[in-house]
């Protein structure tokens, strides 16, 4: 569920229309993926982009059961997210 | 506990100040071992963001010189969105330490050189701390500090702080650069060309108006990046220059990204020479463990598997020491007391016998419960074990606006209430944990529930399990229901962002786990020997004077003032000093009964009077009201020590009133509205 009105305000590589983004919450585990966009208020674009998902950051998610929070990969670390934050994270798949 | 170095003035050494060394790092990097080998102080060293929640500072020697140290608490950054963050940076801009020393973990660099970027836009020298190197290498990771160090332009030192190792190389190079006001020139990120001119003109219009001592050119920074602090700070000062600078911040109002990109390609580049990566892909032993560890199923069962053991050794071996200690220090004691103080006024030795010994000593018999709770918590901490915890719990949490963070806590608030209050420490979002802290005492702790298990059969017989079952659960809906209020109503607005890093599994330090330990029971301690002190003797007074019994005493007659508010939940005066008495220690509503009834004079027991005296609604509303009355006074203690507010006691205190007397009425009225009798 994608909140009602996300605030598209944070925009950092150019995306084309043709390559498929996704959510970071709706990717697979184990699937490796490049950050493409960040929403969401202030504080929380703030947070998350110093942790390391800034456009163009590799991130790959290590665990995902479709519901509840999961944990990502990103910049050499162990992250885990509430799906809420996940949702809030556009991605890119590199590979699978 | 903070030692500012005085040995510094001895002899021949007045000319030389002290020199300050600021600690910085991320969670889980080991500085905290870093302190406690520079100081040889005990603190808590944690797995676990947030532990180190205001700076500590300690003293060491190094090269001929004081050097004082401060521990400022875990941050990823140096932005203003959690508590820590804004400290730490407040500290580095107010204080002006000498030298920071930045203690980063090897095996995640790239993410902990983040907050070196962040350092590096600060007026504050660094030298690095390269931690857990051994760990790296057997992930595969390869550093060459001194290729690192070239890149950098900084002192790379490699520690092993959990064998010590490296630690006194790096004082050394942080005296050495202090000692060097020129020879000081690290390569700095630098910011895209097309905000460097928006920052150019950002700084241009900003300095006049910067109070000190925040550097110009890192305000306008942090303008750029959105920070709401520093907004909020320069806002008003600007005065008629607002609208113009208000106007460049909306045209980047994507600048954070880009700002953060920056800094992370910039430690890519210095990266890139001096560490070899192993390719990504393989499967650490990390991952291999969190496959069932953090798996919903098998997680939450290795979950519920360690909550048993940590509960079956709580009564094996800390209920029976903690009964013990009653016998032996307590009773003996206040015996001992009596006897000793023969000579003395009778007041006096009843103030010392019932008053002291009985209040704090009880106090003190919590020792072996705590003793094994934080020990259990100290090596699943130190394991990295908390975080996954957290994770598992996480989505049960949320119900209440809480987070998988709050789940340990309020699950070691059914031993006792004390570890559940000081266990919220760990909450980094100061809402939440103050939330945590105020529903703690809706859990039942082993005491309150060993008085329902003691009256429940004296009024329901054999229907006595299933109303003890039906009281828990009560507490537990209550608690979530004062949960979500809070959340939602006094303490809401804050986003419930659950951010949380998975520390590698590593082997628990016992040294490590020893100094958390021994500083939570001094604490502890410390708190038993001022605020419970003075609480027990004034309760002891209440509860004895002016009459000499406790019919006659103050908290009596208190009691029967109260009786019109006791019978709308069918309860005589007896009942509301029993309550109150509960305060000293939750067992007190036993005896205090035992004694207001007569109970033993006309050789009846306490099941014959109590079971005459009330019908089982009027039971039942009482039984309610002391699962869910204020906590005992070590919890209202451990309560005001953690939140180091008395508004917020107070508060509590108020709120567990309200829920616990409205909770009696309702059941009481209730009742008698169906015709129950």
């Amino acid at each position: 569920m994608l909140p009602k009105h996300p605030r598209p305000h944070h925009t950092g590589v150019e995306s084309t229309a043709s390559t498929q983004e996704l959510p970071l919450s709706q990717l697979p585990a184990g699937v490796t993926a490049q950050v493409t966009q960040v929403h969401g208020g202030h504080g929380l674009v703030n947070r998350i982009a110093c942790l390391g998902f800034t456009p163009g950051a590799e991130v790959k998610l290590l665990q995902n059961y479709g519901h509840g929070p999961l944990i990502a990969l990103v910049r050499g670390a162990r992250l885990a997210l509430g799906r809420g934050e996940a949702e809030q994270i556009l991605v890119r798949v590199l590979s699978v | 506990m903070s030692q500012p170095a005085p040995d510094a003035l001895t002899a021949g050494e007045q000319l030389e100040p002290v020199l300050k060394v600021a600690l910085v790092g991320q969670p889980n990097v080991g500085k905290s071992s870093v302190f406690n080998d520079l100081t040889g102080q005990a603190q808590y060293v944690s797995n676990w963001p947030g532990k180190t929640s205001e700076p500590k500072s300690g003293s060491c020697d190094a090269q001929g010189r004081s050097v004082q140290i401060i521990d400022l608490p875990g941050t990823y950054s140096l932005g203003a969105s959690l508590a820590e963050e804004r400290m730490v940076r407040e500290f580095l801009i107010r204080q002006q330490p000498d030298v920071v020393a930045l203690i980063v973990n090897a095996t995640a660099l790239e993410r902990n050189l983040y907050l070196l970027a962040e350092l590096l836009a600060l007026p504050v020298k660094v030298v690095l701390g390269l931690n857990m190197v051994d760990v790296a290498a057997k992930q595969g990771i390869v550093i060459e500090p001194h290729v690192l160090e070239a890149a950098l332009g900084l002192s790379v030192v490699p520690l092993n702080a959990s064998r010590s190792q490296g630690v006194d190389e790096l004082i050394q190079a942080a005296v050495c650069l202090a000692a060097q006001p020129h020879g000081y020139t690290p390569n700095r990120p630098e910011i895209r060309s097309d905000h460097r001119t928006v920052l150019e003109e950002l700084q241009r219009l900003i300095a006049p108006y910067v109070p000190a001592p925040y550097p110009v050119d890192w305000a306008a920074l942090k303008l750029l990046e959105g920070d709401r602090q520093i907004t909020e700070l320069l806002h008003p000062l600007l005065g008629e220059q607002w609208p113009a600078v208000h106007a460049i911040l909306m045209q980047h109002e994507d600048a954070i990204l880009a700002i953060a990109g920056g800094r992370y390609e910039w430690i890519g580049r210095m990266m890139r020479a001096g560490i070899t990566q192993p390719r990504a892909g393989q499967l650490t032993l990390t991952d291999r463990i969190d496959r069932v560890a953090t798996h919903p199923v098998w997680g939450m069962l290795i979950l519920v598997g360690i909550l048993g053991v940590l509960f079956w050794l709580t009564y094996a071996l800390g209920t029976p020491l903690q009964t013990w200690l009653d016998v032996h220090l307590v009773q003996a004691g206040s015996l001992w007391a009596l006897a000793q103080l023969q000579a003395a006024p009778p007041w006096l030795a009843e103030l010392v016998a019932n008053g002291i010994i009985a209040g704090v000593g009880t106090v003190l018999t919590l020792l072996p419960v705590l003793l094994i709770f934080f020990s259990v918590l100290g090596i699943l901490e130190d394991l990295g074990y908390m975080a996954r915890a957290a994770y598992v719990m996480d989505r049960f949490m949320h119900l209440m606006g809480l987070h998988g963070k709050s789940f340990l806590p309020l699950f070691l608030g059914f031993g006792c209430n004390v570890p559940a209050v000081m266990g919220a420490r760990s909450i980094e979002s100061p809402k939440a944990r103050l939330i945590t802290i105020l529903v703690t005492p809706l859990v039942p702790c082993t005491a309150r529930l060993a008085v329902l298990a003691t009256l429940a059969p004296i009024f329901f017989g054999a229907q006595a399990l299933w109303v003890t079952w039906g009281l828990v659960a009560l507490n537990l809906v209550v608690l979530t229901g004062v949960g979500i209020v809070l959340h939602e109503g006094f303490l809401g607005g804050e986003h419930k962002a659950f951010i949380m890093e998975m520390p590698l599994y590593q082997l628990p330090n016992l040294r490590t786990i020893a100094a958390s330990l021994w500083q939570r029971l001094v604490d502890f301690m410390k708190m038993a020997g001022s605020i419970i002190l003075v609480v027990s003797v004034l309760l002891w007074a209440l509860s004895t004077f002016p009459g000499g019994t406790i019919q006659t005493s103050f908290l009596g007659l208190v009691g029967q003032k109260l009786e019109p508010l006791g019978r709308i939940m069918g309860l005589d005066w007896q009942m509301l000093v029993a309550l109150l008495t509960s305060f000293v220690r939750k067992e007190n509503t036993i005896p205090t009964l035992a004694v207001l009834y007569g109970v033993g004079t006309q050789g009846a027991g306490l099941g014959d009077v109590l079971g005459d005296r009330l019908t089982q609604p009027a039971a039942l509303a009482f039984l309610a009201v002391q699962m869910l009355f204020i906590p005992c006074m070590a919890t209202l203690a451990t309560i005001r020590q953690e939140t180091r507010s008395w508004r917020w006691t107070a508060l509590s205190v108020a709120l567990l009133l309200g829920v616990s007397l409205a909770m009696g009425i309702a059941i009481y009225q209730g009742a008698r509205l169906v015709g129950w009798k």
